[in-house]
């Protein structure tokens, strides 16, 4: 049964395609609009989904073999002759084994190269720990210049990797395995920077990303049938933060926790920390994996596992709306 | 308006004079392994490269990443030479002091006409064979010339792409390993043994040369037999001699990283008269 809570619908945890779906059928997309556009990828196409576009554009596409830091070297100089290079790997390879290629040809050495990592957060599900990706937004964000994303579902990511493709600069963009569920209404805009009001509220805000926003809108489902009303941001750009957003959070709703699926050292939380503490100080908490790596499981189960659902943001909300 | 072999001599001599005085005047620097490399950057921006000066972003052009970017004073004393108007001849001597263009490795941020910032080894060919892939794709007629040090191919990520650009045939890109057998720590050999060198471009599928890459007449030769290598991308061994020209610095792995004394630049500007 749907109920009207506060003039919005319940929300419904649907499952929608994945993020990398989503980003493999925008590059195709990007590849007709575009002749520039070109991907670079490490043997992991069929995965990463950059194989839809090197079907389309053989001629634009090209394999690096398991070689990460070369393909970020390779993407770096593609982008310095002038073309729009994707290179793509899984996140916790991409960030991890190309970071000072990042650092020195891309930031430092500034080229419109675009890094999307996929298989992000705990939720690459069964492959385990060597797989999974829970630091790469603090990586990331570490990089000067560079702007950070983690789109939430299907049409967040679609437009915001159209986003980059736009945008003159370097750009990681996080994306997941799992099929990630709808949260925003059909026609919804996406702009880098802008964090987009999921659901209205005024007694505390949930501020997340990626997948942990569909359990923030569960959160506030939990919370609103208390008699909480609930704001929920999708803070799909990290860096740069939508400041504006978060001190209008602080000051109108008093209260903040911030949710997301990778540690809570370095990652949203602390940049979203940094800005109410700079702009209109509240009380915060955050819900993510404190300094500990997962295990093998379904993505679902080790979601709950390790307390980033629904019902764990709602207890933490709890928490911080005891403090204010 | 080709130059000759003895302009270009000339131009070297002048190239090396620079060099041992811009590091003097920094107090620190590398003058070991930009002196073994002047022959070849002089070749390469005086000849072999379809460059403009004075349209330094022009399309076609072909590009030169020193990929090890501690050689940065031969570029620069180069690149002023050729008369690039972002690398000011009266100030080579600012190398490494705050506010100065000539930073202590290539930095594109002050010198927009440099075609890559570099400094951390192994990055360059990567780079390289990215801006000869987009040549391609556009169908121009660029050539990608990336020098390596013979030290920085220890670097993984250079066998990473030299196995890619081989399998890629980027045939428009090739690399030059400045093989002057020194590093920081010592002799090449005695460090981590990087020969033989020859099979082992030759094994990852890249059309060899080797050189005396202080013969210019031979570096101009082996240019021109790059540019004639169809299908596959090249390399030069050039054979050189860490610290060329200047007697004490010559093979002498403390120069690799070390600034002459003024009594040293004396001596040295001596025998470079």
């Amino acid at each position: 049964m749907s109920v009207e809570i506060n003039a919005r619908k319940k929300f419904e945890l649907k499952p929608g395609p994945a993020t990398r779906e989503a980003f493999g059928r925008a590059l195709v997309e990007l590849g007709h609009e575009n002749k520039d556009v070109v991907v670079v990828d490490a043997d992991l196409s069929k995965s990463t989904m950059t194989n839809y576009f090197a079907k389309e554009f053989p001629e634009r596409f090209f394999s690096c073999g398991i070689a990460e830091a070369n393909m970020v070297g390779v993407g770096a100089g593609l982008a310095m002759a002038g073309k729009i290079p994707f290179v793509a790997s899984f996140s916790v390879f991409v960030m991890n084994k190309a970071f000072e290629q990042m650092r020195v040809c891309s930031a430092y050495g500034r080229s419109n190269l675009k890094v999307v990592g996929t298989h992000s957060g705990i939720s690459i599900g069964e492959d385990g720990p060597s797989q999974m990706s829970v630091e790469e937004i603090a990586l990331a964000c570490s990089l000067a210049g560079y702007v950070v994303i983690a789109p939430a579902d299907e049409a967040s990511c679609k437009a915001l990797v159209k986003a980059a493709a736009a945008y003159d600069g370097p750009v990681f963009i996080r994306t997941g395995r799992p099929k990630a569920p709808v949260v925003h209404a059909p026609g919804q805009k996406f702009e880098i920077g802008k964090a987009v009001e999921v659901a209205a509220g005024k007694d505390v805000t949930l501020i997340a990303n990626g997948l942990l926003v569909a359990q923030a809108m569960v959160a506030a489902d939990l919370l609103e049938a208390e008699g909480v009303s609930v704001r929920v941001l999708d803070m799909h750009t990290v860096k740069p933060l939508d400041r504006e957003a978060i001190a209008r959070a602080a000051k109108e709703t008093g209260a903040i926790v911030v949710a997301e699926e990778h540690l809570v050292d370095g990652g949203l939380g602390v940049r979203v920390a940094q800005a109410v503490a700079e702009t209109s100080p509240c009380p915060m908490e955050f819900v993510g994996l404190h300094d500990r790596y997962a295990e093998s499981g379904q993505p679902e189960e080790l979601l709950e596992h390790y307390g980033l659902v629904g019902k764990d943001i709602a207890e933490t909300a709890r928490k911080v709306l005891g403090r204010k | 308006m080709a130059k000759s072999i003895e302009e270009l001599q000339e131009i070297a001599k002048r190239v090396r004079r620079d060099i041992v005085t811009m590091i003097t005047a920094a107090k620190s620097g590398h003058p070991g392994g930009s002196l073994s490399a002047v022959e070849i950057l002089v070749e390469l921006y005086f000849n072999t490269m379809r460059i403009d000066p004075a349209n330094p972003k022009w399309a076609d052009r072909d590009r030169f990443i020193l990929s090890k970017g501690h050689a940065a004073p031969v570029l620069y004393s180069v690149m002023a030479e050729r008369g690039y108007a972002d690398t000011p001849k009266e100030q080579l001597n600012s190398l490494r002091k705050l506010g100065s263009v000539y930073q202590g490795h290539p930095d594109m941020r002050y010198i927009p006409s440099l075609e890559a910032s570099t400094g951390s080894l192994g990055q360059g060919l990567s780079l390289g064979m990215g801006m000869a892939l987009a040549a391609r794709l556009d169908a121009r007629p660029s050539r990608i010339y990336v020098m390596l040090g013979d030290g920085e191919i220890q670097e993984g990520q250079v066998w990473e792409a030299a196995m890619a650009a081989a399998f890629h045939k980027v045939d428009n890109l090739v690399a030059i390993v400045d093989y002057n057998q020194i590093q920081l720590d010592g002799f090449v050999k005695d460090i981590m043994e990087v020969a033989p060198l020859a099979d082992k471009w030759r094994g990852f599928g890249w059309n060899v040369i080797e050189l005396n890459g202080h013969d210019p007449a031979a570096v101009r030769a082996a240019f021109e037999a790059a540019a004639a290598a169809k299908g596959k991308p090249t390399v030069l061994v050039a054979h050189t001699i860490k610290g060329k020209g200047v007697s004490f610095m010559e093979n002498n792995p403390k120069f690799h990283g070390v600034a002459p004394t003024q009594d040293e630049l004396k001596l040295a500007l001596q025998e470079l008269n």
